[in-house]
């Protein structure tokens, strides 16, 4: 376990940028503009690839720094472009239905990450390794997933579904750099190009809705019930 | 033939149909068929000689007598979808995308092949997450409003879900460090050696989101919600895929990790947890089969009931359980594709999903109308067919086992309902014989040919257990532990 023992400096560093990765993730519930959650995906994700390329340099696990390189390429790149792309062809530019508003969302992210700090304190008790890196990294990744998961239940354009469910994979990734960083670089390669098929999936579905019903918000699709 | 061959075959054929579709643009439904008749022997083949878990090239693929299984039961259900796709897809498509449907279905096929052999767990989740990839452009394909929304719900839904089972999948491996050092492959045999070892807490909530996650694959409830719509708003032959094949591919999954729990010694909370999902499942399905009126999503309805038995067997465990669901997989699996071949038939038919506006079947189908009533009768677990050995065997399990008997009642009695309800539905669409005749196309005879199997199929396997059947079910029962 790489995160035991690292120097204070560098275990301070790791813990600025995952926790950056965090509040970005409330940029996204704190805001209704499209644009501001793209932007917040798009960093967040170089962050990551910072964090993989840190741990490839202290652990010494050099298939990380291509992780590195691939997570900013196509997290940090290609998909915002193609987000973007999307963006200026919907003529929507902000969440019109609040199911929730955004100050109300921002109460509820904070009681998601004090629930996933317990459950992690309880997971590292469990485990005997009550380090802080353990511990933040896995408060963190929980943190990050169950927002994405609000993001899905409160958000109703299809852009903000997106970017929800690219946010809590977001959050597997961040966790697994710091948990698990020796795991096979096929996995981590076959998952970026995984994600890279579902955005394409998703921008044509985004043109199948557009063409076909005419919105893209999920309170449209009310066809199907029962 | 060696088995690496018969690996190379069941996944080449596919593929060439998928090349052939796209780049010859002619005849491929029948290179389909062709590919399917190709993958249906060789899958059984495979299953008889999987005596033992094998890994082959070169740690990629796993093929034990339970993946051969569920392999088996695709090849089953591609085989009889690609006859009926012949005949459904003539009817009301622009003929230029006939290609990319052959092409998609073929890749469809292929994407839940590969799934069932994977060999380490993350590729196995790449494996679910492609079948998601693939079938979202065939539950589209029709590209109407309904359509649409329903394969947006899929995907969401579904992606969102497995990316649980992917969380479960990194516990799980963390865990696994603790025993093997920071890098090593996590695949299905290693996870049953390394799960005694590592910290339970890991292993509990690896077991618990791999299974939320592929449940909803899976289509258990509560999280079936996507299932009612995909199905119902694919073309026939893609439910019937979706349905018979796909559900099973998630549940071997959830099977697999469940095993783990249980070499693991963590007794029965793990099966008490799949018997509330199981529960759950059949009453979701019992109360949305009584009231439904759309034809598909009554099928599908079905389809998420059948999925709680399943659950429900082996959450019972024991022989008696895992014998069940094992053989009720694969009833299952023919049966359900019988019911949609049906449906579309119907639906073309009618020119509606409507159940009300479906009367006189009888007169409108005769060439198939007895054979899907047949197949109705089924399904809802009635005698003679095979339908009714699994569920009882199920249903045994359940009464045996002390703790489970009041759980074994409540499924005695949705059983009842499901029956009701979903036979007088059939009732009123095969009695009302004054009513006029409907215009669409009539069936041809490659939508009789698999009906016409899957029904003497049904009828043999409820007359008759093979023996090699038993076999087979005591070597999957014994590697999962349940034996004891």
């Amino acid at each position: 376990m790489i995160a035991l023992h690292l120097s204070p400096l560098l275990a301070s560093i790791f813990s600025l940028i995952v926790i950056g990765a965090l509040v970005l993730s409330f940029v996204m519930l704190g805001s209704r503009w499209l644009m501001d959650y793209m932007l917040a995906f798009a960093v967040q994700s170089w962050l990551i690839a910072i964090l993989s390329a840190l741990m490839a340099w202290t652990g010494g696990y050099t298939e990380l720094y291509f992780v590195a390189v691939l997570t900013a390429l196509f997290r940090g790149l290609v998909l915002p472009l193609m987000l973007l792309w999307v963006l200026k062809r919907l003529h929507v530019n902000r969440e019109l239905h609040e199911v929730v508003r955004p100050s109300t969302a921002l109460v509820l992210g904070a009681v998601l990450v004090i629930f996933s700090m317990v459950v992690a304190y309880r997971i590292g008790h469990a485990v005997d390794i009550e380090t802080r890196g353990v511990v933040l990294a896995l408060t963190v990744m929980l943190s990050i997933m169950l927002i994405g998961f609000l993001m899905l239940a409160i958000r109703r354009e299809a852009v903000s579904s997106i970017l929800g469910i690219l946010m809590l994979e977001n959050g597997i990734f961040l966790g697994s750099q710091i948990l698990v960083p020796g795991m096979p670089l096929m996995i981590e390669l076959v998952l970026l190009f995984d994600l890279l098929v579902a955005v394409t999936c998703f921008v044509v579905l985004v043109w199948y809705l557009m063409a076909s019903v005419g919105a893209t918000g999920s309170q449209a699709l009310q066809k199907l019930v029962g | 033939m060696s088995a690496p061959t018969l690996i190379i075959m069941l996944l080449a054929a596919p593929l060439l149909s998928v090349l052939w579709s796209l780049l010859v643009r002619r005849l491929m439904q029948w290179v389909n068929l062709l590919a399917a008749l190709v993958c249906f022997p060789v899958s059984i083949w495979l299953l008889i000689g999987a005596a033992k878990p094998q890994i082959y090239f070169d740690q990629m693929l796993y093929v034990d007598r339970l993946g051969a299984w569920v392999l088996m039961c695709v090849a089953v259900v591609y085989l009889l979808a690609s006859f009926f796709a012949m005949d459904d897809m003539r009817h009301g498509r622009e003929a230029k995308r006939l290609p990319s449907f052959y092409a998609l279905f073929a890749l469809f096929a292929w994407t839940m092949f590969a799934a069932s052999m994977a060999n380490m767990i993350g590729v196995y989740w790449i494996g679910i997450e492609m079948t998601t990839l693939v079938s979202t452009f065939l539950i589209g394909y029709e590209r109407r409003a309904e359509s649409m929304e329903a394969a947006w719900k899929y995907i969401i839904i579904v992606s969102g879900g497995i990316s649980i089972a992917l969380l479960g999948t990194v516990l799980l491996y963390w865990g696994g460090t603790f025993v093997l050092g920071p890098t090593y492959t996590l695949d299905w045999s290693i996870l049953n050696v390394i799960a005694p070892k590592m910290p339970a807490v890991l292993l509990q909530l690896g077991f618990l989101m791999a299974l939320v996650g592929y449940g909803v694959k899976a289509g258990l409830a509560p999280m079936h919600t996507w299932l009612p719509d995909a199905h119902s708003e694919g073309p026939a032959p893609v439910s019937a895929m979706l349905s018979g094949a796909l559900l099973n591919c998630a549940m071997l999954g959830i099977v697999r990790f469940l095993a783990a729990t249980d070499i693991a010694g963590h007794g029965v909370w793990p099966h008490r947890i799949l018997i509330a999902l199981g529960i759950a499942s059949l009453v979701v399905g019992a109360l949305f089969i009584m009231r439904q009126r759309g034809l598909k999503r009554m099928l599908a309805y079905s389809s998420v009931e059948h999925m709680g038995v399943i659950a429900l067997g082996f959450g019972f465990g024991g022989l008696l359980g895992v014998f069940g669901a094992l053989y009720h997989m694969l009833n299952h699996s023919i049966n359900k594709t019988l019911m949609f071949i049906g449906a579309g038939s119907a639906v073309h038919r009618y020119g509606t999903h409507d159940l009300m506006q479906m009367r006189n079947v009888p007169t409108a189908m005769p060439r198939i109308a007895w054979l899907w009533l047949a197949g109705a009768v089924a399904i809802t677990g009635a005698p003679p067919f095979g339908l009714f050995r699994s569920e009882l065997s199920v249903l045994i399990a359940g009464w045996m086992h002390g703790g489970t008997r009041w759980v074994a009642i409540l499924f005695l009695l949705l059983l009842i309902v499901i029956f009701i309800g979903f036979l007088n539905h059939f009732r009123q669409m095969y009695v009302a014989t004054d009513a006029p005749l409907p215009e669409g196309p009539k069936p041809g005879v490659m939508t009789w040919i698999p009906m016409l199997l899957a029904v003497a199929a049904l009828l043999v396997l409820g007359l008759w257990w093979p023996p090699l059947f038993t076999q087979w079910f005591g070597q999957i029962a014994h590697q999962l532990g349940a034996a004891s």
